[in-house]
């Protein structure tokens, strides 16, 4: 297996006025080429913490994060990163959002037509070539959503990173969304990381399932793969044996082995 | 009227209905505002009648109708139409205003960019901020040894302020998420400033323009009156001294019309390019 994104004994710790705070500790993990893989766990177990970390826009307490052999220093145009509430900006419309970020990693080498045709072509990659001349606030928030993807994706990334990107829609839209990103995935064969609390979201579209311990402190508790085949189809796959095995897993690991953290509020805090 | 029945006349069957209703719309919003001109005018009156020195409505609409037949006659440097000295005081007024967003608003930019310059600009600007602006007249004067830059700097000085404090509290409040979209796109400082952070903060900058130009219009009046010369705070206050009650009470509705116009002016320039979130 090529080890593509590597994660190496990766800690965070910040500093917050009543001391020190670790959020995650002994983070090793390496993702292969065109692999999928979810990070799941409850609220506060720091995956959006180590999605940061890859992303580069936070750096790492202790230990290395490489993509394809080299250190992650800061963000950059070789990871495109899909945020959990859109972040596009509202005064630009959606061409203009998706523009902004292929001018930015093509613009020195291609004309303005090369890239508004890179443009054009990831949004109608996610399906909005008619959208692309109204602004954010014209459209519906998985319409959005969909711009962010394309906006991510528009810049032909290595890794294509996501923070929770359906959590905020409802879940009929999400599903969609979900079937879609499964589609694009495939068409662009993209190595993507994706940070859910959604248990049957992470089944249907990983590879593997990376379950986060509760924090503080948090590590990898359990690597789960998911061994269905692709394509996938959600309706078809709700009723295999594997994918109920894997959802069976995952539900056990965060439910009975790492139990809601709220439910024990004391124990977590003295930790 | 006319352009309303033109715009409407190729569903000629039915504009009188629509101009009707539009009518009545008209009517029912006017309905407030005349009924409380009508009491104003009516107390006005009683004023009038009980004080001798005070004009009376019609007096003052005689006088006015004398004085609006010419606003720009010019009889030498102390006796101008009231047309000249509302030209010379917006004059001034855009002059010393127009300075302040050249220095304010870059100012306020880097103070809320930078945590630092905010630290140390901050005290300064709370400190003067509540010093009335003609407190810094006499010192324009000296600096500039003439009445007209003195009242501009005064202009100036109290424009400066809202603008700096705006923009600095609108950089400052630019959504996280923006700026990580920025680092994320690895955007130039250049880009982050025009694509990020200048439509992100024009609303709080023309909301600071805004509550600039109320001051600035307040102050000029005030300034005029010391410095004299033109404008029409030097006007009130000869007219004063001419003992023409009339033309004091003119100058009041004269600068509140213009005040009122300037802030018009700005809101609908603030929501031209005010965005929406959602």
């Amino acid at each position: 297996m090529q080890k593509f994104v590597r994660i190496e004994n990766v800690g965070q710790t910040f500093d917050t006025p009543r001391g020190p705070f670790v959020a995650l500790r002994d983070i090793d993990l390496t993702v292969a080429q065109g692999e999928f893989i979810s990070l799941i766990g409850h609220s506060g177990c720091g995956k959006s913490t180590l999605l940061n970390l890859v992303a580069g826009l936070t750096r790492p307490s202790s230990g290395v994060l490489l993509l394809a052999e080299r250190e992650i220093t800061g963000p950059g145009p070789d990871r495109g990163v899909v945020f959990q509430n859109h972040s596009l900006l509202p005064w630009l419309t959606c061409f203009q959002n998706v523009y902004l970020a292929v001018q930015r990693v093509f613009g020195a080498r291609e004309s303005k037509a090369q890239l508004a045709e890179r443009t054009h072509a990831a949004l109608a990659l996610v399906g909005l070539a008619h959208a692309q001349a109204r602004l954010p606030r014209e459209i519906s928030g998985g319409m959005k959503q969909r711009v962010g993807i394309a906006r991510a994706l528009a810049i032909e990334p290595k890794v294509l990173l996501m923070d929770e990107p359906f959590g905020a829609l409802d879940a009929l839209t999400r599903a969609h969304l979900q079937d879609e990103l499964l589609k694009i995935v495939a068409a662009t064969r993209s190595t993507a990381i994706m940070v859910t609390h959604d248990v049957d979201e992470a089944v249907l579209l990983s590879d593997r399932i990376v379950m986060l311990t509760n924090g503080p402190a948090a590590t990898i508790g359990q690597i789960l793969p998911v061994p269905l085949p692709r394509p996938r189809d959600r309706v078809a796959l709700s009723s295999r044996p594997e994918y109920l095995e894997c959802r069976a897993a995952a539900v056990d690991f965060l439910h009975r082995l790492h139990g809601n953290p709220d439910k024990k509020p004391a124990q977590a805090q003295e930790q | 009227m006319s352009t309303v029945s033109s715009s409407l006349s190729p569903e000629a069957p039915r504009w009188p209905a629509a101009l009707r209703s539009a009518c009545d719309a008209a009517a029912r919003a006017a309905i407030g505002p005349l009924a409380g001109f009508a009491l104003f005018l009516l107390a006005w009156q009683v004023i009038a009648t009980s004080i001798p020195e005070i004009p009376t409505p019609g007096a003052t609409w005689l006088a006015a109708r004398e004085l609006f037949a010419d606003p720009f006659y010019d009889n030498g440097p102390n006796d101008k139409g009231i047309g000249w000295n509302v030209l010379a005081s917006l004059q001034r007024v855009a002059v010393g205003f127009g300075l302040a967003a050249l220095v304010g608003i870059p100012v306020g930019f880097i103070m809320g960019r930078y945590a630092m310059v905010s630290a140390m600009f901050s005290p300064i600007v709370s400190l003067l901020r509540p010093v009335s602006p003609l407190a810094w007249l006499p010192l324009g004067l000296l600096l500039f040894k003439a009445a007209d830059p003195a009242a501009i700097w005064a202009i100036f000085i109290c424009s400066i302020w809202p603008m700096v404090m705006n923009t600095a509290a609108g950089v400052a409040r630019v959504p996280r998420d923006y700026l990580n979209v920025a680092r994320v796109l690895n955007l130039s400082e250049w880009q982050v400033i025009t694509r990020v952070l200048l439509p992100a903060v024009l609303p709080y900058m023309l909301t600071g323009v805004r509550l600039s130009i109320g001051t600035a219009w307040l102050v000029i009046v005030a300034a005029e009156m010391l410095t004299g010369g033109t404008g029409i705070g030097f006007w009130l206050w000869d007219e004063w001294n001419n003992l023409k009650v009339e033309h004091i009470v003119i100058a009041i509705f004269v600068i509140g019309l213009v005040g009122l116009g300037l802030e018009i002016v700005l809101l609908r320039l603030a929501r031209r390019f005010a965005y929406a979130e959602e």
